[in-house]
């Protein structure tokens, strides 16, 4: 039998993390992606990656770790792939070390760590303040080695549009778009990966980059693949508000001793270091006296959003808080967070060496996703999905640093499983729906090219965000849910009058952008309607009228399914066979 | 001021084989403002200044905030990326144009392909011998840390190979960039198990000896790499490297 083929869509960590499993196996891959693969979003990850390797001497474990996560992410996240992923960890760490990530180390040449949030041990391996970076650039390094080996070919500037799926529903392709040429291809597979990454875009801003639309994975939901925990959307507290997005100030910040603060008083006029300690209010160190600044991400964003919005403290009466670092010497600061501070400086003006940052919270993480069983196969037979597109690590909020690690272990769980299911796969009948499924693309993007009417793509995407980032994300309120959906409704309406200012065939943005809107407006209903049936408040879900978790009716797995209609919502009883759930309360003190 | 507005004249070329034309475009301004937003803000509403519908413009851009190397362009005449291009610090009219040494794809949007397949040329690449558990890393002190972390935070934006007046089709040099990748797996203790072969990969046409110190890559790379001393040591290997082989014979 011939070597079988894999398709990997994504090559951000989890995608590239994949390719290589597969590769050293002996398999060969096809890999797609948007941007050229050293340009994915993971570069964005900043403060590090974790793993209980306990060389602190504070007794760290994997079985700590896992509590940490489970108990972190409101105990929402199957209880098997987690364990497997923390007990997996401190090799992941060494594997990367021995492919030369410039980790930062100890005097004696170990393995530096420091703390991040929800977990009171240094346990977050880190390279300076560009861990995503430093991580991806390790792979891709690999990845481009066996791309001159012949086992990788690369297929950069192709967006997927589709899988192909045979008469009996299983993936035998996908069929692609060349973002230069626009040609629309359908390439053969015996197994198709996913790591398409979040779906930070139907937020409008977020810390997520330009690609990271979710396009992809409501492609196959369309095609009928479940989408789980849409409604689980992370918001981090430390972003600076910008005009074309909202740019992370890591939590690495307060892993390394950064402080949350306002003054005590509104609006006071005095100049930041004229205000004495004593009339600064360091409200997570009060609220929160055991983890301090260091509480879980969606614990610390509600807090910021009381303290502006509800004691209205915001700093000069604007959504903004202080992070200081000003008490930390430079050197430290320069040896371990010099890429975030740069980030500060550049586009905000100011050395936050000298003066406090001014941050607010911001869309920044996907913890639902391409449901996906303990083999990250999705509900699709032979489409496997890894990383932040799938929903299995996290539960209902993720833990900081927890989201690198996640990625790489589910790109090699999904690697060798895909290169398994594949070796056993019998052959189509017929074509296995390569045919019908280039013509079904065919026609969408003619149809798109030459529609008639009056509606910007742009446009309508700032609306889709504005109504999102409104009733979707920190408080959610069951009114305000339902006019999200309405508003997506009549924004799916008024796409179908959607003119493209360009119809050229070369290198068409617009057009690239108008087919992910399609898919983001999809999505978006997912995550609306999820959180609106989802009566309760879990992680990163909060509804005030629903301020308590409900463990009898919403310890469930949201499972969304297509249908012309609109989605349609099952549940599915939580694998907790280790960790009896318990009460989330972070400003317990004992 | 109720309608403070920015000038911005942008370099249009609808595909490889058509004319270039300048486009002026005359947008709100904005607090916080940087070229990529402003590109969004024409995509938005693609008419020029003189009220003329246009298409909105392609580039190439995806973090926004200077790690993934995409929006590199000549903004005012320099090579810098988009996304950290703050409105208010620049003359205007902001003239932005495409980088001017790729192969040009459409409007701002240029092909730096190149620089991946130099890449693969020097084995910019530790060589593990597998991803199974092989047990801990090789042990590294914190001052090689520090010397090593700024080389690999290069993000392959490519202005280094820009504005290096020796960066042509004629001499066929690599670029600053490559050269920095080398000297940072060859300083790695298992990465230097390809020292020669890199070395050798730099020592004919197009290596280091095209690289004229002109010293324009350091200037201007937005990481702040220590570019020149990294060509200056990879240099000195590299005459070594051909002493020896020369002496092998």
């Amino acid at each position: 039998m011939a070597s079988p083929r894999i398709i990997v869509v994504g090559g951000g960590l989890a995608g590239l993390a994949a390719v290589i499993k597969i590769a050293e196996a002996g398999g060969t891959v096809d890999l797609f992606s948007i941007v050229p693969v050293k340009r994915s979003h993971s570069v964005c990850a900043q403060g590090g990656i974790n793993a209980a390797k306990n060389l602190k001497g504070e007794g760290d474990t994997p079985a700590l770790h896992f509590d940490d996560t489970i108990y972190g992410g409101d105990f929402l996240a199957n209880q098997t792939p987690v364990k497997a992923m923390c007990e997996a960890a401190p090799a992941i760490i060494d594997l990367l070390d021995r492919m030369g990530v410039p980790f930062n180390r100890t005097p004696e040449g170990l393995l530096d760590f420091r703390r991040f949030g929800g977990t009171l041990f240094n346990r977050t391996a880190f390279a300076g303040a560009t861990t995503g970076q430093q991580l991806l650039y390790a792979l891709d390094e690999q990845v481009r080695r066996h791309e001159a080996a012949g086992k990788v070919k690369k297929y950069e500037g192709w967006e997927f549009l589709s899988a192909v799926l045979d008469e009996k529903g299983v993936a035998r392709g996908i069929t692609a778009l060349d973002l230069r040429s626009m040609e629309l291809r359908s390439f053969a597979a015996d197994a198709i990966i996913l790591a398409t990454g979040g779906i930070g875009a139907i937020f409008g801003k977020s810390t997520n980059s330009v690609v990271c639309t979710g396009s992809a994975q409501s492609a196959i939901f369309q095609q009928g693949a479940h989408y789980a925990n849409g409604e689980f959307i992370q918001v981090h507290p430390t972003c600076i508000p910008g005009e074309d997005k909202l740019r992370l100030m890591s939590e690495s910040a307060r892993g390394e001793g950064g402080r949350v603060w306002v003054p005590r008083k509104a609006g006071d006029p005095r100049p930041i270091k004229q205000i004495p300690e004593t009339e600064r209010w360091y409200f997570l160190e009060e609220w929160y006296p055991k983890y301090g600044n260091l509480v879980p991400r969606d614990v610390a964003t509600r807090a910021i959003h009381k303290v502006v919005y509800e004691h209205n403290l915001g700093i000069d009466g604007q959504p903004m808080v202080y992070l200081d670092l000003t008490h930390i010497d430079r050197a430290t600061l320069n040896r371990k967070l010099e890429g975030i501070l740069e980030i500060y400086e550049k586009f905000v003006g100011d050395d936050p060496r000298d003066v406090p940052m001014k941050i607010f919270p911001g869309m920044h993480y996907t913890m639902g996703g391409l449901w996906v069983d303990f083999n990250q196969m999705t509900s699709i037979p032979g489409i496997f999905a890894a990383g932040e597109c799938e929903y299995q690590y996290h539960g209902a909020n993720r833990l900081g640093a927890n989201s690198l690690v996640s990625c790489i272990f589910g790109g090699f769980k999904a690697g060798p499983n895909a290169l398994a299911y594949a070796k056993s796969l019998a052959a189509p009948g017929g074509d296995g729906g390569h045919a019908a499924e280039l013509t079904r693309q065919s026609e969408i993007n003619a149809k798109l090219l030459k529609n008639e009417g009056s509606e910007n793509p742009f446009k309508l995407w700032r609306e889709l965000g504005q109504t999102m980032t409104e009733h979707a994300t920190v408080i959610r309120y069951n009114k305000g849910l339902k006019l999200a959906d309405e508003k997506i409704v009549e924004l799916q309406d008024r796409f179908k009058k959607v003119n493209l200012s360009d119809r050229s065939q070369w290198a068409n943005t617009s057009f690239a952008f108008a087919r992910q809107l399609k898919n983001m407006l999809e999505l978006s209903r997912v995550v609306a309607l999820g959180a609106l049936h989802r009566d309760e408040s879990r992680g990163a879900h909060y509804k005030p009228d629903f301020p308590e978790r409900n463990d009898e009716r919403f310890l469930k797995t949201t499972k969304a399914s297509y249908t012309a209609e609109g989605p349609s919502f099952e549940y599915e009883a939580v694998d907790t066979q280790f960790i009896k759930p318990r009460p989330r309360r972070y400003d317990a003190t004992a | 001021m109720a309608n403070k507005t920015v000038q911005f004249e942008i370099k249009r070329q609808a595909s490889p084989d058509e004319p270039a034309v300048w486009e002026s475009f005359e947008l709100e301004w904005r607090p916080g403002m940087n070229v990529v937003s402003a590109m969004m803000e024409i995509a938005a509403n693609p008419v020029t200044a003189d009220g003329r519908a246009t298409t909105p413009v392609t580039y190439d851009s995806n973090c926004l905030e200077e790690i993934c190397g995409s929006c590199a362009m000549r903004i005012n005449g320099k090579a810098r990326m988009a996304c950290s291009a703050l409105v208010d610090n620049l003359e205007q009219p902001i003239r932005v144009e495409p980088l001017s040494k790729f192969p040009l794809v459409r409007d701002l949007q240029v092909d730096r392909s190149v620089l991946f397949e130099n890449l693969m040329a020097v084995k910019a690449w530790v060589p593990v011998d597998g991803t199974y558990d092989l047990g801990s890393g090789p042990r590294v002190f914190p001052q090689q840390q520090e010397a090593s972390y700024p080389l690999s935070n290069c993000i392959s934006c490519t202005c280094c190979m820009e504005v290096c007046p020796q960066f042509n089709e004629e001499t066929g040099f690599v670029g600053a960039a490559t050269i920095a990748q080398v000297k940072l797996f060859n300083d790695h203790p298992t990465g230097k198990v390809f020292k020669e072969d890199r070395l050798r990969a730099l020592a004919g046409d197009g290596g280091i000896q095209e690289c004229g110190f002109a010293q324009n890559c350091v200037e201007v790379c937005p990481k702040g790499i220590p570019l020149t001393s990294a060509i200056s040591d990879v240099s000195r290997d590299v005459i070594v490297q051909k002493a020896k082989d020369f002496l092998r014979g």
